[in-house]
């Protein structure tokens, strides 16, 4: 008889109010097993990581662990079993040193009152060996890229005596290379008999690592199996319930003698970018692949009036463009959407209507007083426009999807006027089906307004299907075009594989 | 070597070469009587300083240790006096426990209600410094009538020298407790979890709860070690200057606060050394002692004082976003 899986859960429900969070789901997670769990926001996934590391009690079902049912299940009792959980953002000591984030949790579950440096860097030392990398042990965590903070959060795991770790949107913030690297981590964990469960949404790495899936949504458990059995389709078609569209868009023909949306000849941007030429024509949608410091967002930023240390001709609609601030940008007809909206882009304790007039206060505002009746007209038009889902125009930023946060991010652009929209990673942290109606009202605006889009992104089938034309960036140069039929996932793997390939030689 | 971080290397360097400076504009500064008096404005105000120390580390901010000082001081003075009680340990014991008790009630309400501990310490220190002038006096307890034991205590010297004209000087003894003091705060901080928590606590408050820290815990040991240092060392003053005043320690707040961030100790956190607060109170207390040195007017004090506090901060803080990116 096989061993009992490491864990197992049987019929577990969860109830918050009158919302069902989790209903009748079972499943099993083996020794050494990689297992990605995938759901879209909201399907259950994080109640289920709280769930089996004791945070929430389930309302029903049992949990096993060997076999052996656990009765109420309470953090520690969950760690003692060998269960970690990485949250996304990895509740680590910024201040401290590597070291020390190491050793503290282990210090801690032995109740220690004194503090062994000498063991505790024998320890790091010897967790670091195992997961074979190399890290200075005595710089401050801050100073590590989010790839190293990643591996001292997988570390101090391994140093808990984990069985099994789960990860939250592990790859989140890491780049192509970084998550090569943490899947070579995984599989080393594997090796030594730790389970790990992966929580996300980026099917293209969930079909790289896991040796199993299982779907949620909506609280329900809607397809498990081996990974083979799954391919980037039908994943999306258990997340979402329907089928996505995975066409190509093609831009509106235009006129030759048409002037260009947007015209940039020797555009060069401090160090960043050297000698750009581009001409982007009303109702494109254009691609900016590259990896990240290849100048794609100094680009977009120096288009925008961010950057000043600009040389060479941009012009938009045939007018010059010297943009000295974001206002003159703005008045320009530029927007730009920035990687981090909720940093740089959103007010989050604002309303929906406060956050989408705040880039035009001229417009609502133009001597002392708010138009109020005006602002809230037009909030609404692009509240139905972009398809929000949220009870009112009065509700704070912070309480919606980071779906329905992009689109008041995008819509609210739209209120200025743009016509040349600049999106820098248009759908990071936002969920298959809300990606689709993004990229369909995206698509739509280019239509029928004639906006002129340039979708910087490192996600290369979302660039694939949604780009008439995507150009790769190197070095801060432009290296290559590809559009039409030319313009597929392999392709642009290829030309961005060869770009790699370039730097490391 | 945990304890010679870049930091504190980098203010050793500005100490020295501060004391290079003084000292050429006036070779008065190196003169040992004017070193030993320095040290000795050193202890009040470097015991209060380790309180403040702590707080901040833990990602907060003290205001009313200089009123804990004062409710300590005064109230065991004004015991002593109507009891007519005179011995050293004892009082000493009880101004440790009433300021520790205080720093308790901080911890309480900052922990608690989860408030911001700049406004909950202002807040207590006016409360403690208006209890302590309306419910026990307002007239200050002169020498003529300070204990004789305090006064005794307070003239210790652990080293006596003679100057060429034949009258003495001392190293005053109190600076062994300064430095005892700050031994056994380093240690708790470097070597024990509960200061290790605290260091934990001022980088990530969340992080802290969950990777399971008793934050509860750590907020106690933090306002309640603040408060006790500050009562012991209101007392200690007093024994020292062979005076209990009321209204003893205004503006110190500023002074102790600019001298441990001149130490190096982080306004948003998680950093922050024993050596460093020890070096940076000497920095402090040497810049105002010299400036009289330099005949320049004390009234600039508060100038230089504030001037040194913003200089400090904007460093330590260039310091601290330049290590975030």
């Amino acid at each position: 008889m096989a061993s009992p899986p490491l864990i197992e859960l049987r019929g577990i429900s969860k109830r918050f109010g009158g919302v069902r969070a989790l209903d009748d789901v079972s499943m099993t997670i083996d020794r050494a097993e990689i297992r990605c769990l995938a759901g879209e926001n909201g399907s259950g996934k994080s109640t289920l990581i709280k769930i089996v590391s004791g945070v929430y009690q389930p309302d029903d079902g049992e949990i096993l662990f060997d076999g052996q049912p656990m009765g109420r299940l309470d953090p520690a009792t969950s760690i003692g079993q060998g269960i970690q959980v990485i949250y996304q953002d990895l509740s680590l000591f910024p201040t401290l040193t590597v070291v020390e984030n190491l050793f503290l949790n282990t210090y801690l579950r032995e109740r220690q009152t004194t503090v062994n440096w000498r063991r505790g860097r024998k320890m790091a030392r010897e967790v670091l060996d195992r997961l074979d990398v190399d890290l200075d042990l005595d710089a401050t965590v801050e100073t590590l890229p989010a790839a190293g903070r990643q591996i001292v959060a997988i570390a101090r795991a391994v140093l808990a005596e984990a069985r099994l770790i789960i990860m939250d949107e592990p790859t989140t913030a890491l780049t192509g290379r970084e998550v090569e690297r943490m899947f070579r981590i995984v599989r080393d964990l594997q090796e030594q008999g730790i389970a790990v469960l992966f929580v996300s949404h980026k099917m293209r790495e969930m079909l790289e690592i896991s040796e199993a899936l299982t779907v949620f949504r909506n609280g329900k458990k809607v397809a498990e199996g081996p990974i083979g059995d799954f391919d980037e389709r039908a994943i999306t078609r258990a997340m979402t319930g329907r089928d996505l569209n995975t066409g190509r868009f093609t831009a509106p023909a235009v006129h030759p003698d048409t002037t260009p949306r947007l015209l940039l000849e020797g555009v060069s941007v401090g160090n960043d970018v050297h000698d750009v030429s581009l001409r982007l024509m009303p109702g494109e949608v254009v691609g900016l692949s590259g990896l990240i410091g290849a100048g794609r967002t100094a680009l977009a930023k120096a288009i925008f009036g961010l950057r000043q240390d600009v040389t060479g001709r941009m012009e938009v609609d045939g007018r010059r463009l010297a943009p000295a601030s974001v206002s003159e940008g703005i008045a320009a007809g530029v927007a730009y959407v920035p990687e981090d909206r909720l940093s740089e882009g959103l007010f989050l304790t604002r309303s929906i209507r406060d956050n989408a007039i705040s880039s035009a206060m001229d417009r609502y505002a133009p001597r002392l007083w708010l138009d109020g009746g005006r602002a809230r007209a037009e909030t609404e038009k692009m509240f139905d426009d972009m398809q929000i889902v949220a009870p009112g125009t009065d509700v704070p930023v912070s309480t919606l999807s980071g779906g329905n946060q992009q689109r008041v991010v995008i819509g609210r652009w739209l209120m200025t006027d743009a016509r040349l929209l600049i999106l820098n990673g248009p759908t990071v942290g936002v969920d298959v089906g809300s990606k689709e109606q993004i990229h369909g009202i995206i698509h739509g605006l280019a239509r029928d307004m004639g906006l002129a889009v340039i979708m910087i992104s490192d996600d290369l089938p979302e660039l694939a299907a949604n780009c008439n034309r995507v150009l790769t960036m190197k070095d801060g140069r432009l290296t290559g075009e590809l559009s039409g039929e030319a313009l597929t996932e392999g392709a642009l793997e290829a030309a961005m594989a060869g770009a790699t390939r370039k730097e490391t030689a | 070597m945990k304890l010679l971080n870049n930091t504190d290397v980098v203010i050793a360097l500005i100490l020295f070469a501060a004391m290079v400076f003084i000292g050429f504009v006036n070779p008065a500064f190196w003169q040992l009587s004017n070193i030993f008096s320095l040290l000795k404005s050193n202890v009040v105000i470097g015991l209060m300083a380790l309180g403040v120390l702590l707080v901040m580390i833990s990602g907060g901010i003290d205001v009313s240790f200089t009123a804990f000082a004062v409710a300590g001081m005064y109230l065991v003075v004004r015991s002593m006096v109507a009891l007519e009680y005179d011995g050293v340990i004892l009082p000493f014991v009880c101004a440790t426990v009433i300021g520790g008790l205080l720093g308790l009630m901080n911890a309480g309400i900052i922990h608690k209600f989860n408030m911001i501990p700049l406004i909950v310490t202002l807040g207590t220190a006016s409360v403690v410094r208006g209890l302590v002038l309306g419910g026990v006096g307002t007239s200050n307890v002169n020498i003529n009538r300070m204990p004789d034991a305090l006064i005794e205590f307070g003239r210790t010297d652990i080293l006596t020298l003679e100057r060429a004209n034949g009258t003495t000087f001392g190293l005053t003894a109190m600076i062994a407790v300064y430095i005892a003091v700050a031994i056994c705060i380093h240690l708790v901080l470097t070597r024990t979890m509960i200061g290790r928590s605290v260091y934990a606590y001022g980088a990530d408050k969340e992080a802290a709860k969950r990777v399971g820290f008793n934050t509860g815990r750590t907020m106690i040991f933090v306002y309640c070690t603040a408060g006790a240092l500050a009562g012991f060392a209101g007392l200690l003053h007093s024994s020292m200057i062979w005076l209990a005043n009321p209204r003893d320690f205004v503006g110190l707040e500023l002074d102790v606060i600019a001298a441990v961030v001149l130490g190096g100790a982080s306004i948003f956190g998680g950093r922050g050394t024993v050596l460093g607060t020890v070096l940076g109170v000497f920095i402090l207390v040497m810049i105002q002692n010299s400036l009289i040195l330099m005949g320049i007017d004390t009234t600039w004090q508060r100038v230089v004082v504030g001037g040194m506090l913003i200089a400090a901060v904007a460093v330590t803080a260039l310091r601290d976003r330049r290590a975030l990116v």
